[in-house]
């Protein structure tokens, strides 16, 4: 018969005003592999932190192994033999491997038994889950895949059985993700528990057996994965029947925009970001940047908005750009008719405690004519003005006096982005344009994108979600290690041909 | 300068430095736990007159010494409460710390011994008298070996030697013990240690306590082994000199050594040389004696190099969503 390795009743939790969880019951049968899904926001990862003793439920009962147990901290979630891999890994960057493995775990007062009995255990368990990793390796010189082994090991070296991975794949390229589904495979064949919270569809349909559905704070729905479909579970996600693929027309490219030869950067540290890149975006096009998180696309990014300095040559509309010096900052660019939406909306897009209206405002709010006098700003002709901007992008609510950070991610995205497109620039750059957006923001922040494009600009879109790359793209570079791997034409390649190229193997070596 | 000059200066380079080793020691348990620490001085401060005080009661400079680590850990027990269970900023409790104890210990010393804000001097077991080396009369006699052995290794007190271990102890306690990656790891990482079921708040307080002791002994050292009786302001800063030094030393223990006597030297030369000639200059005192403030602005201003502090240094640990 089946055994519930864990089991919740009614679980509820409020932070302030947002109820996180409501009523949330859930039965996860042991050695199976579960998905949670749902979209951002929808309170799946506050759920599983109450599992793993980080918050506390208002109200509800966690039953483990069938018997009802407390978890008031991680350390009893931790005894429970509950392990958790958190999105945001929890590791010291400058400790060693070992290290980061025996903290908290440590067998006595003394560090060199516990190193040496996890040195051997490591290897043991190196062999049974394909979890290789040098125990001597500094975490912040390793990769993320490497660092989310790490992660993984962490738990199994606290005899966990029971497994919780929040957004596993995020950061991973698609064969490190293959990789990791491989050992998630194993953990399931040697009886351990896994819990799996994403948002990407593929990933349920490909590993799990059991899949619940979050939406709003509510679990919506249970079914066996071998039952249901990826269109089923989008449905069930966002309450309604949603696109997956964005509508447009083919492109009709014109004239070249940009043109950028040979962009070398080399950061505060001393390493080279970005190895020699050439670019060309013409009007009317879409060109994506596909890559891995930290293969130099947000150093390129920078560059070209004029707040980082960079090396080699960059001509728009025909005349060079400075890029070092005083006319290389942002103003600088905008003068240009180059426009940013950058990666970071909340540290770089917008100032959190100021009021919709003056985000909507910055950067052009020294233009002549929102001049009082030589001192003196018309503040109400830029409030007029951002109204404007703010009812036409659907920001909400429409309040211009209400603060950045008081808006959910779609609705501050929509800010920047009626900041930026509304002052019809000839090119856009544009920094993982849905990040922590909801799915009904995605749709409309993809149109505004096409739109602008329909209308004979150039737009530079950098994700790190593939999907969206396909999508949204009518022509795709693949970054590696601050090189361009490749360019391809959106309608001809596919998931597998970008991702070997996002894991720096060109294309004749697949 | 001929031998016996050169003895003397590293032998008061030894006793000068021992203070500011103390509090870099201090200050190194609590910045490596995420807890910065600008108090050092006032604490230092306070611990001096606590054990200035209570020498001069109880005619015990092992008395002293406990009021003094006593003194220093209650205020290092308030930075604490102040930055770590109501998550204040650490910079403003330390700056509150210091005015404290300044004022604070001028005003009791007033009040209990009316010598204008001093402590009585201290006589005989008051102070920690210099301990002799054993053969260290003997040896004195052999050319260069025997000097550097009775005078400038033998004959300091005993704190002078509990400074000296605390170097080697810190290390091992940091880097070879469970409590030391637990430390290090919670002013790199708290979500990490969090995360493991360990407490943040435990750990901080405890280095925190640590640091506390430790500017006690620094403290009572100044009172009752450098000097025989507190003074005000009798710490001259040398709290942000130790400050300095643990930057200078990228908050390791062995760095931290050689930093603390480089201070104590430049120290030592200071009171040495009151009035130097240079080529028929006289340099004036006071020059001598801003060597080791200068000293410190310029490291202070980026002459070492990069110096990487604990990169969770200065933030209250709170959860994330």
């Amino acid at each position: 018969m089946t055994e519930l390795a864990i089991e919740l009743r009614g679980i509820s939790k409020a932070f302030g005003p947002v109820q996180a969880n409501k009523d949330i019951s859930i039965q996860v049968t042991k050695g199976t592999i579960h998905g949670i899904i749902g979209e951002n926001g929808a309170g799946k990862s506050t759920l599983m932190s109450i599992l793993y003793g980080f918050y506390k439920a208002d109200r509800g009962d966690i039953l483990i192994d069938g018997k009802l147990t407390a978890i008031p901290d991680s350390q009893a979630a931790i005894a429970a033999g509950i392990g958790m891999v958190f999105q945001h890994f929890k590791l010291v960057e400058n400790f060693t491997v070992l290290e980061n493995i025996v903290l908290g775990a440590e067998d006595g007062p003394w560090l060199a038994p516990s190193l040496s009995k996890a040195r051997k255990e490591l290897k043991s368990l190196a062999e049974e889950y394909e979890l290789n990793v040098d125990p001597d390796a500094v975490i912040e010189n390793i990769g993320v895949g490497m660092q989310q082994r790490v992660e993984i090991l962490k738990a199994l070296y606290r005899q966990a059985d029971i497994l919780i991975l929040d957004e596993p794949t995020g950061v991973l390229t698609p064969a490190e993700a293959d990789h990791l589904f491989r050992i998630l495979r194993n953990l399931k064949a040697e009886g351990k528990t896994i819990i799996l919270i994403t948002h990407k569809l593929r990933e349920i349909m490909d590993v799990t057996d059991t899949v619940s559905v979050m939406r709003r704070g509510e679990m919506t729905a249970t079914v066996k994965t071998a039952d249901t479909s990826p269109t089923e579970l989008a449905e069930l996600m966002v309450g309604r029947k949603v696109l997956l693929r964005v509508e447009k027309t083919p492109a009709t490219p014109g004239a070249k925009i940009l043109e950028v030869r040979d962009l070398r950067v080399v950061d505060e540290k001393g390493v080279e970001r970005l190895r020699g890149i050439d670019l060309d975006i013409h009007a009317g096009e879409i060109l994506g940047i596909a890559g891995v998180a930290g293969s130099g696309q947000s150093e390129l990014l920078e560059v070209l908005g004029g707040y980082r300095n960079g090396h080699g040559k960059i001509v728009m509309n025909g005349q060079s750009i400075d890029l070092t010096g005083a006319r290389s900052d942002g103003q600088s660019r905008r003068a240009r008719g180059i426009a940013h939406v950058p990666e970071d909306r909340q540290r770089e897009g917008l100032i959190m405690d100021f009021h919709a209206w003056e985000n909507v405002a910055f950067g052009y709010h020294h233009q002549d004519e929102y001049q009082r006098s030589a001192l003196l700003m018309n503040n109400r002709a830029l409030r007029q003005d951002a109204e404007g901007k703010i009812e036409r992008f659907d920001v909400r609510p429409a309040n211009c006096w209400q603060a950045a950070k008081n808006f959910s991610g779609g609705n501050q995205q929509k800010i920047v982005l009626a900041r930026e497109i509304e002052r019809n620039p000839d090119l856009l750059l544009i920094g993982q344009p849905t990040r922590g957006v909801d799915i009904g923001a995605i749709e409309f922040i993809h149109q505004q994108i096409v739109a602008l494009r329909d209308a004979g600009k150039a737009i530079l879109l950098v994700s790190v979600e593939l999907e969206e790359i396909l999508g949204l793209a009518d022509r795709i570079a693949v970054m590696f290690d601050g090189r361009i791997m490749g360019e391809r034409m959106a309608g001809t390649t596919d998931e597998r041909e970008l991702g070997m190229l996002m894991a720096g193997m060109t294309g004749d070596a697949a | 300068m001929d031998f016996p000059t050169l003895i003397q200066i590293l032998d008061s380079t030894l006793r000068l430095a021992t203070p500011l080793l103390l509090a870099c020691l201090a200050g190194l348990f609590s910045e490596r736990a995420g807890i910065f620490d600008i108090a050092l001085e006032g604490k230092m401060l306070a611990a001096a007159f606590a054990s200035g005080a209570f020498a001069a009661i109880s005619g015990s400079a092992w008395i002293g010494l406990a009021a003094g680590i006593g003194a220093s850990v209650m205020l290092s027990l308030l930075h604490g409460l102040a930055s770590i269970t109501f998550r204040g900023n650490q910079l403003i409790s330390g700056v509150a710390i210091n005015f404290l104890a300044a004022g604070l210990t001028v005003l009791v010393a007033q009040h209990w011994f009316q010598q204008g804000g001093r402590t009585p001097s201290l006589l005989g077991d008051g102070r920690f008298s210099p301990i002799k080396l054993p053969l260290a009369d003997t040896l004195s006699r052999i050319p260069v070996l025997g000097p550097i052995y009775s005078e400038l290794i033998s004959g300091h007190s005993i704190l002078v030697y509990v400074a000296i271990i605390c170097v080697p102890a810190t290390w091992y306690v940091l880097f070879r013990t469970r409590f030391g990656l637990r430390l290090r790891a919670v002013g790199e990482n708290p979500a990490a240690v969090d995360t493991a079921g360990i407490s943040v708040v435990g750990l901080r307080f405890a280095a925190v306590v640590i640091c506390g002791v430790l500017c006690g002994v620094a403290g009572a050292y100044l009172a009752t082994g450098l000097q025989a009786g507190f003074v005000k302001d009798m710490t001259a800063g040398r709290g942000f000199i130790a400050l300095a030094a643990l930057i200078f030393a990228k908050w390791r223990p062995w760095f931290a050594l050689y930093a603390c006597l480089l201070f104590g030297l430049l120290q030592a030369l200071a009171l040495r040389y009151q009035n130097l000639d240079i080529a028929g200059i006289a340099v004036p005192v006071q020059l001598m004696d801003t060597l080791p403030y200068i000293l410190t602005v310029v490291i202070l201003a980026g002459f070492v190099g990069r110096a990487v502090p604990p990169r969770a240094g200065g933030e209250p640990y709170v959860k994330e969503r």
